[in-house]
């Protein structure tokens, strides 16, 4: 006798449907990664606490100004930016222990045991005219200076890149090359 | 001899597809995992600057996005040419930026507040005015953690 089962569904446009879905997908998903230049801001100024001037000497500063019309002068002379880098590598190096540079301070560092490290810090300002653009080239041609010294000092050490290195390393040659890129407090020049 | 010449006689067999949809599914589910859903509408022109120095942004859930750019040009007329910050889906003024933290950190895990990063995404042309004001509203906030949002530079 004939055995009656349900009928079998056709399956066949069970991959139509799939596509369907499928290309849908496709169209709608964004596979950006957000990346940027990570910064940290310092903390506030307590209001009680009064605004002091930190003594720092004119030697141990690299100051960046930026002013409205996109121009970049640094330690009192006009600059362009492709030099930029440069100039702030041999700031923070100091490699003939110039007089004018930084000066260095001997400190106990792990695998290096005591080493000078520079006391110097960048200061960089600009204006509220300054275009985003620029200034954000500037910061990365500053954080792009430390970055290259510190992959130059892993290389030299220990062969590889700073970034393929153990996290003790990493600590040791950013003790070396601390990242000290100072904001100033905004300054209003020029309309509000 | 003749059993191989009538065995022969219908070109190439058809391949199966029973197995088509499994293989499709596997890819929408592949894609349906990955897709995240763009919750905020751009309300204005963005095209972020180039660096080199990028690194990415790790723990998106820890982010909270701030927009600043002109609004764009079907908006244009109704909110001017001046850059503006956008924050989730509306304009919004300088002033508005601590209230926008708290909530973003009332939405997290006490916890995770300290490691919560701010992410600036702002159109080249902007002037800095605008973002200097940004930052200094941030820092008021105590939301240090910050992020200049660009594009990977061609080289």
């Amino acid at each position: 006798m004939a055995r009656r089962g349900t009928p079998e569904v056709n399956a066949s446009s069970m991959a139509d449907i799939a596509f369907l879905l499928l290309v849908f997908f496709l169209v709608t998903t964004t596979m950006d990664v957000d990346s940027g230049l990570s910064r940290k801001l310092p903390p506030p100024i307590e209001d009680n606490e009064e605004k002091k001037d930190i003594d720092i000497k004119e030697r141990n500063v690299y100051v960046v100004l930026l002013n409205m019309n996109n121009a970049l002068l640094v330690e009192g002379r006009e600059m362009k930016i492709e030099n930029l880098k440069e100039g702030a590598k041999e700031f923070i190096e100091n490699p003939l222990n110039n007089e004018n540079l930084p000066e260095k301070k001997n400190k106990d560092i792990d695998f290096f045991g005591n080493y000078p490290v520079s006391k110097g810090v960048i200061s960089l300002q600009n204006d509220r005219g300054t275009s985003y653009k620029l200034y954000l080239q500037v910061q990365n041609e500053l954080i792009a200076a430390y970055n290259e010294l510190r992959n130059e000092k892993a290389m030299q050490k220990w062969g590889k890149k700073f970034d393929d290195l153990k996290k003790i390393q990493k600590k040791a040659i950013k003790k070396i090359y601390p990242q000290r890129i100072s904001e100033a407090e905004p300054k209003n020049i020029g309309e509000n | 001899m003749a059993k191989f010449t009538k065995k022969g006689k219908g070109g190439t067999p058809a391949i199966s597809t029973a197995s088509l949809p499994d293989i499709v599914f596997m890819l929408l589910f592949f894609f349906m995992v990955t897709t995240v859903m763009r919750e905020t509408d751009l309300k204005i022109k963005l095209k972020l600057p180039e660096a080199t120095e990028i690194k990415k942004l790790e723990k998106k859930s820890l982010v909270s996005y701030i927009y600043v750019g002109k609004p764009k040009k079907s908006l244009q007329g109704i909110y001017g040419t001046e850059p503006r910050i956008q924050l989730n889906d509306v304009f919004a003024k300088v002033s508005d930026i601590p209230d926008y933290i708290s909530s973003e950190r009332d939405k997290r895990d006490e916890k995770e507040v300290p490691f919560m990063t701010t992410s600036l995404k702002v159109d080249e042309e902007t002037k800095m005015g605008i973002v200097t004001d940004i930052k200094q509203e941030l820092r008021k906030a105590n939301a240090l953690k910050i992020n200049y949002s660009a594009r990977k530079k061609a080289e």
